[in-house]
């Protein structure tokens, strides 16, 4: 019977639309007060990897931090912390929340609230934490409560996110530094600006006026990491790119910069930080733009698996377990592939091995390994790979004897960085600089690293 | 010297200490110790005790100081309001200062203190500040409008502060604009019918330009808006489409996927002949693939999305079926949605693909993973006919591994492959029987069974196999046992001779030694099918079953429709409709899509053409039922709606093979202790059935229909004792019970609420799914009280029968969902056809005679009432006191016959011969009537009422 209900249960459902709007008019005012207190984010709490709350906001009305009780039973169920479900519903609220820095960060909403907004919304309280504390730590976020405190405030009003630039932010309330607390302590003077952030209401809110500097330069990292997973036999199943350009801009005044790409046709799912002109992007393929004084990420973008990304390692393995009897052999070796003449380095092989694997005795050719029974992790620490001499690790898998031979076979997943290259091709052309008189030191660096790179076997 | 060392205090004098420090002269003492207050205020301890001393350090140059002071305000002020009305005089004070950055602070904290009293000193600043000269000041008491809103609605509308704002739509300013657009729909919200965001083509390109110019936030708030807009054409959608287009490349992923609901939405009336309409298709792609490379939870929400939108237009994305792929350290929440995905985008170009990835992915770890991913195979092969063949030999190798749940898995899908395609894989049954030992789930032990039954006559050993599961027949669930029952039955009918003993074994079983109703009803069905005609017996158990159809999971077309309008939100990670989970979102609007204005379909691509908001569709495409339902689909052919595909002739004529068997069949049980029996022939060996019989139909009935008896009502209709509908442990804490009752002419529902929550439960409201009869709340559900735990509120509900009908199954069944301010609960209860009786159900004489001539006599139904000792009189007025009326009353050879009608709400007539033979308990009671699926709920009725 149950059965059929639930078959018949959106049917149900759109039988109901009628009933709330009479359940509204039903309501009175006073209820209408308590129901209508709470739009967009009403609480955050931190919760530290030991399940202790040791940090609690409310923007509304104070929600007892029992509401986090929630949380802790869909953590208890979840094996790992990262999988926690991002969304947790409650008999009254919504639970939303990120896991950054061994911190769990938990937003309460109560009433519908886009939950990409507020988890957007929390990763940039995360960075923010990052960029004033140098870290976002539970040490960091406690030594600096009152800051943290001003911030959150500052960042949020009623629900509503006011200020979540880090530029306009900084203006109003300063970061600490070890001098500024010294000066502070002796002359009484304050961290909190007097006076209305310059940015805030232009039409360019992540720039300050006024900036000034003695070397003028404009640097720009383009990183790309591999997504790949390859299948026993080496062949690509699924790879893409994940690019982004991080930019270090100290440039006085209000430079407007224009840069160009060598084959911009590469690029064709993009997404920018809110200083480029998209309309300039669209019909000439140049990313212009008045850039935030400091670093900030230009742009993000996506080479898709419908282009043909090169792999620059492959990786032969052989690893088995004995049908009968306690034990396997394991044997992997790494080599280059296509590296575009490049040098690979830092390559790191990690391998999540079955439980039933007790210890590993195995011999690198090349780097170290480690083997953690308890996590049972085999970290494999290559370094650069010299193309004359490939890097092989093999040995004996010591199981647990009389435990049945695992079924899975593990993944290996691969770490690595290239230097001076994107692996996807991209160059830039030219950075072009208006509005301002100054010579600027102009630098561009490409670096490949391995993303999700995982081996199948 | 950090601010840890706050933290560090916390011995018995803190307060005191605090408060001597507060009420220092020194400044810097003051602010250090404001923020010692603030730092025990964050690690949630109370210090609401210093509140005077906090406020007095208010009024200050240091405006660190404030704000420190006002941080503590807003978290205490509703604790002491008295107190805070001390601040009043400061913040207006504020509100006037020099330093804009000071105005909008002042007019910002004002708005959090939700103090009643101090609203009213809140207006002349607010207004002063909307108006005022620095933008961040507006902007600032935008917010602050929907905050005073909030606390005191009334006091907004009269003091016009919702003209102020709107007319900030127009304000110079994009922030501004941002923030009243924000403030407006949080208000809009608890006003749905308001009007208060008078969207137009004018407001609509303000919005637009603003949209350009305005923080990332506000583009949020600017879209959803937006997406509440519905466009005069296709040009002005294409329009508004082409400057919405360019947020897809955000770096935000918010206002990326509000975007793209804006565009979902809109594209639904541009005309796909359009070139701009391949255009935006195309572009909708790469932004969706980009959310999935961004932090997990991000991902997560961003599935859940395109798991609607792939429903909606699967062509968005069928290219990127790559991008869905699991790597082995997502998190499992990811890993369970991408399987979903790939699912959705499989097809016959990519299968090969999808087919190795499944493969790979039931030898992980995680074993929820593995399950659904052994299951998306077997939704593949009934998905995409040409893979079936690979399906099934993957499958194969993974039954191969011998992981249990592999395994059992396994068989499920398999038994739908089995219907889906028959006489095609049947090969493999050999090969699944050797797992029969390792299945202890109940859903593979079913599925299993199934197949035993359903290929009985190619499996030499079924009988055996099946006998090995009869041993523990009732230790199994109910499925199972229900499954075994017909498998066993469907076993009989293929191998009469070597099962009699197996067949009766499992029928007393079912019937005699089993509680469960479903099961007994079952039981009985089968055993008076056997025992009356083998032969149709065969005809409807051995029926050729329908095909199922292809797509599983499918949401509903117009609840999609809805979900597609609400991309984003919590509404779309849940897949429900907005106004049914979430707290306190009264009034939501039911968004649908807009209509098409093209006129030039396309018929290539029927899942299009038809436009969106359409009516909801009466039969939604037939899914693969679940265990449970198999046996539904055979016995409920003659109630459930006909299965697409299907072969519509036969299944009506076994519809009304059925019922005639049901009828005669009991009439021969009945006979069979007078008349000398008129034994069936025809078939193996149930000549010893129905002696046997005779004791289990009729005390088997009786004791279904004693369960609510208890307390007799001499006068007046019978009611049936409140049984639980609904038990606390199924809707959080809710328990409800209730019975139904006719007075004074009108139905009613008594239900019995009570609170076993640990919480107080308020608004309440009922909603009745379409039922036979048209039931539905003639009122709203009132109760007066909110509900407090461990309280019991009865109702009466007044139910009318003008609501929409739909055929149940059984016909007297009334779906309910029951909405708190916790959730909303269904549940399904059976409603005693009597209540339906008219008033005016007295039929004439003439009139009966005729009618009772004119129904044909295959629409005749006879049965037995037993163990009743009352005399005709007796029953005449327990009958007529519930609207069951006596026309005549005849004695013939000694029994009294007596001649009754009555009427149903919607106009059927049911006419009754009831004979009474005096000294015997047992009467015989004859039905006539045009609709004769009635008759099984009108004898009901009979019984409970002559029974109590």
């Amino acid at each position: 019977m149950s059965q059929v209900f639930e078959s018949n249960a959106s049917c149900v459902w759109s039988l109901l639309q009628p009933f709330a709007t009479t359940t509204l008019l039903g309501v009175n005012g006073n209820q209408e007060l308590e129901l209508g207190q709470n739009k967009m984010i009403h609480s955050l709490f931190l919760i530290n990897s030991a399940g202790d709350i040791f940090l609690e906001k409310h923007w509304k009305s104070v929600v007892s931090r029992s509401v986090c009780d929630y949380f802790f039973e869909a953590q208890g169920k979840a094996k790992d912390v990262e999988n926690v479900p991002p969304v947790i519903p409650t008999p009254h609220h919504y639970l939303i929340s990120i896991y950054q820095d061994k911190i769990f960060f938990v937003a309460v909403i109560q009433t519908e609230v886009p939950p990409l907004f507020v988890i957007e919304f929390l990763h940039r309280v995360v960075e923010m934490f990052q960029d004033y504390f140098g870290e976002c730590s539970e040490a960091a976020i406690k030594e600096n409560v009152v800051t943290v405190f001003e911030l959150l405030e500052e960042m949020l009003d009623n629900g509503f996110p006011l200020a979540t630039e880090s530029n306009i932010l900084k203006e109003l309330i300063r970061p600490p530094t070890i001098l500024r607390s010294v000066v502070n302590s002796i002359t009484g003077s304050s961290n909190v600006g007097e006076a209305l952030p310059t940015g805030q209401l232009s039409g360019i809110p992540w720039r300050r006026a006024e900036v000034k500097y003695t070397n003028n330069e404009a640097y720009f990292d383009v990183v790309e990491e591999i997504d790949a997973i390859l299948d026993k036999s080496g062949s690509t199943v699924f790879a893409e790119i994940q690019g982004v350009i991080d930019a270090s801009i100290k440039l006085s005044g209000m430079p407007d910069l224009t840069l160009s790409f060598m084959n911009p046709r590469l690029l064709d799912d993009v997404s920018f930080h809110p200083c480029v002109r998209f309309k300039r992007w669209d019909s000439e393929r140049v990313l212009s733009f008045i850039p935030p004084d400091g670093n900030f990420r230009l742009m993000d973008y996506h080479v898709g698996s419908q282009n043909l990304v090169a792999i620059p390692v492959y990786v032969n393995h052989n690893i088995n377990f004995k049908e009968s009897g306690s034990s396997g052999r394991f044997d992997v070796t790494v080599g280059l592939k296509q590296t575009m003449g490049k040098s690979v380095e830092g390559v790191i092989m990690t391998v999540h091995m079955p439980k039933v694997v007790l210890n590993m005795n195995l011999t690198p050719t090349q780097g170290t390994y480690t083997y953690d029974p308890v996590t049972k992790i085999l970290t494999w620490d290559i370094g650069k790979i010299n193309p004359q001499k490939i890097p092989n690790l093999k040995g004996v898998i010591c199981l647990q004897s009389g435990a049945p031979k695992p079924e899975e076979n593990p993944n290996l997943n691969i770490q690595f960085r290239i230097q001076q290259l994107a692996i996807s091709g991209i160059k830039v052309n030219r950075l072009d600089m208006f509005g301002e008189k100054y010579k600027p030191f102009k630098g561009v660096k490409y670096i490949t690293k391995a993303g999700k790179f995982q081996v199948r076997t | 010297m950090t601010d840890s060392k706050y933290f560090t205090t916390t011995k018995k004098g803190e307060i005191f200490e605090l408060k001597a420090e507060l009420n220092s002269d020194k400044k810097e003492k003051k602010k250090e110790a404001v923020k010692k207050v603030i730092a025990s205020m964050t690690v949630g301890k109370d210090v609401s005790a210093l509140f005077p001393d906090v406020v007095n350090c208010m009024q200050t140059d240091n405006l660190e100081l404030k704000k420190l002071v006002y941080l503590y305000l807003m978290n205490y002020a509703k604790s002491q309001p008295d107190m805070a009305i001390m601040a009043v005089n400061t913040f207006v004070k504020d509100c006037e200062d020099p330093n804009p950055l000071i105005r909008a602070l002042a007019v910002r904290t004002m708005g959090c203190i939700r103090v009643d009293k101090i609203t009213e000193y809140l207006c002349e600043p607010l207004r002063k500040c909307l108006k005022d000269e620095d933008p961040y000041v507006r902007k600032t008491a935008a917010v602050c409008v929907a905050k005073l809103h909030d606390i005191n609605a009334q006091l907004v509308e009269d003091q016009g502060f919702l003209d102020t704002l709107k007319d900030l739509i127009s304000d110079s300013n994009p922030m501004v604009v941002a923030n009243a657009v924000a403030a407006l729909s949080e208000i809009a919200e608890s006003h749905p019918n308001s009007n208060l965001l008078d969207l137009n083509p004018q407001s609509i390109n303000k919005l637009l330009t603003a949209l350009n110019e305005c923080t990332e936030w506000g583009q949020i708030f600017i879209l959803d808006c937006l997406a509440n807009y519905t466009p005069r054409d296709d040009r002005e959608s294409q329009s508004i489409c082409e400057r919405v287009t360019p947020r897809l490349s955000h770096a935000n992923s918010a206002v990326v996927l509000s975007a793209v609901k804006v565009l979902m939405k809109f594209m639904e009336m541009l005309p796909k002949d359009l070139d701009y309409y391949g255009t935006l298709l195309k572009k909708l792609a790469p932004p969706l693939v980009t959310l999935l490379s961004a932090e997990p939870e991000l991902q997560y929400v961003a599935l859940r999305n395109i798991n609607l939108i792939v429903q909606k237009r699967p062509e968005i994305l069928k290219h990127e079926m790559k991008v869905f792929f699991v790597k082995y350290n997502d998190p499992i929440y990811i890993k369970l949605e991408k399987l979903d995905i790939m699912i959705r985008l499989a097809s016959q170009a990519n299968i090969a693909q999808v087919l190795a990835e499944l493969k790979e992915y039931a030898t992980e770890v995680d074993v929820d993973f593995v399950r659904k991913a052994v299951r998306a195979i077997g939704r593949c092969a009934i998905k995409v006919e040409q893979s079936a063949e690979r399906c099934v030999s993957t499958l194969l190798d993974l039954i191969q591994t011998k992981v249990n749940y592999v395994v059992q898995e396994a068989i499920v899908v398999i038994k739908d492959i089995f219907r889906k395609y028959p006489n095609k894989y049947e090969s493999v049954i050999a090969t699944l029987c050797e797992n029969l030992d390792s299945l202890d789930e109940p859903e593979a032990r079913a599925a299993m069974i199934w197949i035993v039954g359903e290929y009985a006559e190619r499996i030499d050993n079924a009988d055996e196999l099946l006998e090995s599961f009869l041993e523990g027949f009732h230790d199994e669930s109910t499925q199972v046992q229900l499954q075994l029952l017909t498998a066993i039955v469907k076993l009989f009918l293929k191998k009469p001779t070597e099962t009699q003993e197996l067949v009766q074994q499992v029928l007393s079983l079912a019937t005699q030694d089993s509680d469960n109703p479903d099961l007994r009803d079952r039981g009985y069905i089968y055993w008076r099918l056997l025992s009356t005609d083998p032969v149709a017996a065969k005809e409807v158990v051995l029926a050729e079953k329908p095909l199922i159809s292809e797509e599983t999971d499918l949401i509903e077309p117009t609840l999609l429709d809805e979900l597609i309008c609400h991309i984003g939100t919590l509404a779309s990670v849940y897949h429900k409709p907005p106004n049914a989970f979430v707290e306190g979102s009264r009034g939501v609007q039911h968004k649908r899509l807009p209509p098409r204005t093209g006129s030039n379909e396309s018929p290539e691509s029927p899942e299009l053409a038809q436009p969106a908001a359409a009516q909801p569709v009466d039969q939604p495409p037939a899914v693969i039922p679940s265990q449970g339902d198999l046996l539904g689909d055979l016995l409920n052919l003659d109630l459930g709606p006909p299965t697409s595909g299907g072969t519509p002739a036969i299944t009506s004529a076994m519809q009304m093979g059925a019922m005639d068997l049901l009828g005669g069949g009991l009439d021969s049980l009945v006979m069979q202790g007078g008349a000398g029996g008129r034994q069936e022939t025809g078939f193996g060996g149930p000549a010893v059935m129905p002696s046997s019989l005779n004791a289990p139909v009729g005390g088997g009935l009786g004791d279904l229909f004693d369960l609510g008896s208890g307390v007799g009502m001499p006068t007046g209709s019978y009611v049936v004792p409140k049984t639980v509908w609904l038990p606390a442990m199924k809707a959080k804490g809710l328990e409800i019970s209730g019975t139904f009752a006719r007075r004074m002419g009108t139905i009613q529902m008594d239900v019995t609420f009570t609170n076993k929550a640990m919480q107080i439960m308020t608004d309440f409201a009922i909603q009745f799914n379409r039922n036979s009869f048209g039931l539905s709340p003639a009122a709203p559900l009132q109760l007066a009280t909110p509900l407090s735990p461990n309280q019991t509120i009865e109702v009466s509900l007044p139910l009318s029968t003008v609501g929409p009908v739909m055929k149940m199954d059984p016909l007297n069944n009334l779906q309910v969902a029951v909405k708190n301010n916790i959730d909303v609960f269904y549940f399904s209860s059976l409603y005693p056809i009597n209540i339906l009786f008219v008033e005016d159900g007295k039929m004439e004489r003439q009139v009966f005679l005729a009618t009772w001539k004119d129904i044909p006599s295959d629409n005749e139904a006879q049965f037995q009432i037993k163990d009743c000792h009352l005399n005709s009189d007796a029953v005449s007025n327990k009958l007529q006191s519930n609207n069951i009326f006596t026309i005549a009353k005849r004695n013939v050879e000694g029994q009294d016959m007596l001649y009754q009608s009555m009427k149903l709400t919607n106009g059927i007539w049911i006419l009754a011969e009831l004979r009474i033979q005096p000294g015997s308990p047992n009467f015989t009671l004859s039905l006539k009537c045009r609709a004769p699926e009635i008759s099984q709920f009108v004898l009901q009725s009979y019984e409970a009422v002559l029974k109590n």
